[in-house]
C-alpha cells in the first residue's frame, strides 16, 4: 500500500508552519532558546520535562507536537506500529562541546548527567516516543545535510517489511548557526494515492506549499 | 558555606539550587514543600535528576555520598537533603 503525507511541521528561520500555515511566529525574537520556549508554551501543553531537553531535542519535540496535535495520529495505530525515522547533520555538537566544557579542568571536575545524556542524536527521538509512549522501530542518520531521498528509502524500506502501520519522520538540526527541523506523518492511503516521494518532501522543506 | 547558614535558610538555598540546577522552570522556590518527596509523587524527578543533585552535594558542598544505598533516605525531601548536609559539615 502506498504511502502518504497527512500532516506536517516545518520550523525555521524563528516560524512553525504547519501544512504550508504559519502558525507560530513571535513579534520579536532575541535567540533560538527563547523562540523554542514561546513556541512550546504556544502548544498549551505543559510537558516540564521540555526545559531539561538540549536545543536538538527541543526541536524535534515541538515540532511534533505541533504535527501530532488534534491529528489523531497516535489514537489510530498501535504503539509498536509506528515508527519514528530522523536525519541529522551535526549530531549533538552543542551538547558535546558544554560536556566538554565541565570535564576539560581536572580541578573543577563535574560533567553533568542531565548534559550527558543528551550526547547522542537519537535521543530527539527517545523524547518523542516517551511523550506519546510509542513503542516501534527507531532510526537516526547523521548525514552531511538534509537528504530527503535517505528518508524516504527508510521509510519506504520499513514500510515494505511490514515493521510499522504508521511513520514519524523528520530531520532535526540544532548548531550554532543554524536550527532547523521538519516533522511529517506518514500514513498509508486508502485510495493508491501518494505524496510521499522525495521531491514533496524537498519541496516541503524548501516552505514550498503542498497541496493536500 | 553551609555550615554558617541555619536550617531554613539551607533549604531556602537548596530550593533555588535544585530548580536551577535541574531546570524546573514552571516552579518557583516557595512551590516546592521542604517536607515533600523529591522523587515519585512530589517534585516527580527521575533518576538523571537524582544523579544531578549527587553532582551539586560534591560541587557545592563538598559532600560524596559513598553508599548509594544511603541515597533513598538522604534524597527523601529537601529537609532531609538539608539536615544530611548539615550532619556532614559539622563532622
Amino acid at each position: 500500500m502506498s504511502l502518504s503525507i497527512t500532516k506536517y511541521c516545518l520550523i525555521k528561520d524563528y516560524k512553525v508552519i504547519v501544512n504550508g500555515e504559519i502558525v507560530f511566529k513571535p513579534e520579536e525574537t532575541t535567540n533560538f532558546e527563547t523562540f523554542i520556549k514561546e513556541a512550546y508554551k504556544n502548544l498549551g501543553t505543559p510537558y516540564p520535562k521540555f526545559y531539561k531537553m538540549d536545543n536538538l531535542s527541543k526541536l524535534a519535540f515541538v515540532a511534533s507536537e505541533y504535527a501530532l496535535k488534534n491529528s489523531g495520529f497516535i489514537e489510530r495505530y498501535e504503539k509498536d506500529k509506528i515508527a519514528v525515522v530522523f536525519g541529522n547533520s551535526s549530531s549533538t555538537l552543542i551538547a558535546d562541546t558544554e560536556h566538554q566544557k565541565t570535564i576539560s579542568d581536572k580541578n573543577n571536575y563535574f560533567p553533568s548527567p542531565a548534559v550527558f545524556v543528551y550526547t547522542l542524536p537519537n535521543i530527539l527521538i527517545g523524547e518523542i516516543c516517551i511523550k506519546n509512549k510509542i513503542f516501534g522501530e527507531n532510526e537516526l542518520f547523521v548525514s552531511k545535510e538534509f537528504d530527503a531521498e535517505l528518508l524516504v528509502n527508510e521509510i519506504n524500506s520499513l514500510n515494505f517489511l511490514s515493521k510499522a502501520d504508521a511513520f514519524i519522520g523528520g530531520y532535526a538540526e540544532a548548531s550554532y548557526n543554524k536550527n532547523e527541523t521538519l516533522v511529517f506523518l506518514i500514513e498509508k492511503s486508502d485510495d493508491g494515492s501518494s505524496n510521499f516521494d522525495v521531491n514533496n518532501i524537498n519541496n516541503i522543506f524548501a516552505e514550498k506549499y503542498l497541496d493536500f | 558555606m553551609s555550615e554558617n547558614l541555619t536550617m531554613d535558610e539551607l533549604i531556602n538555598k537548596l530550593r533555588e539550587e535544585i530548580i536551577q540546577q535541574l531546570n524546573l522552570e514552571d516552579l518557583k522556590p516557595e512551590d516546592i514543600d521542604p517536607d515533600s518527596a523529591l522523587f515519585g509523587d512530589g517534585l516527580g524527578l527521575d533518576s538523571i535528576d537524582a544523579l544531578e543533585i549527587i553532582v551539586l552535594l560534591e560541587k557545592n558542598y563538598g559532600i560524596k555520598i559513598e553508599d548509594p544505598k544511603e541515597g533513598k533516605k538522604i534524597f527523601a525531601s529537601i529537609r532531609t537533603l538539608a539536615q544530611y548536609i548539615i550532619d556532614h559539615k559539622k563532622n
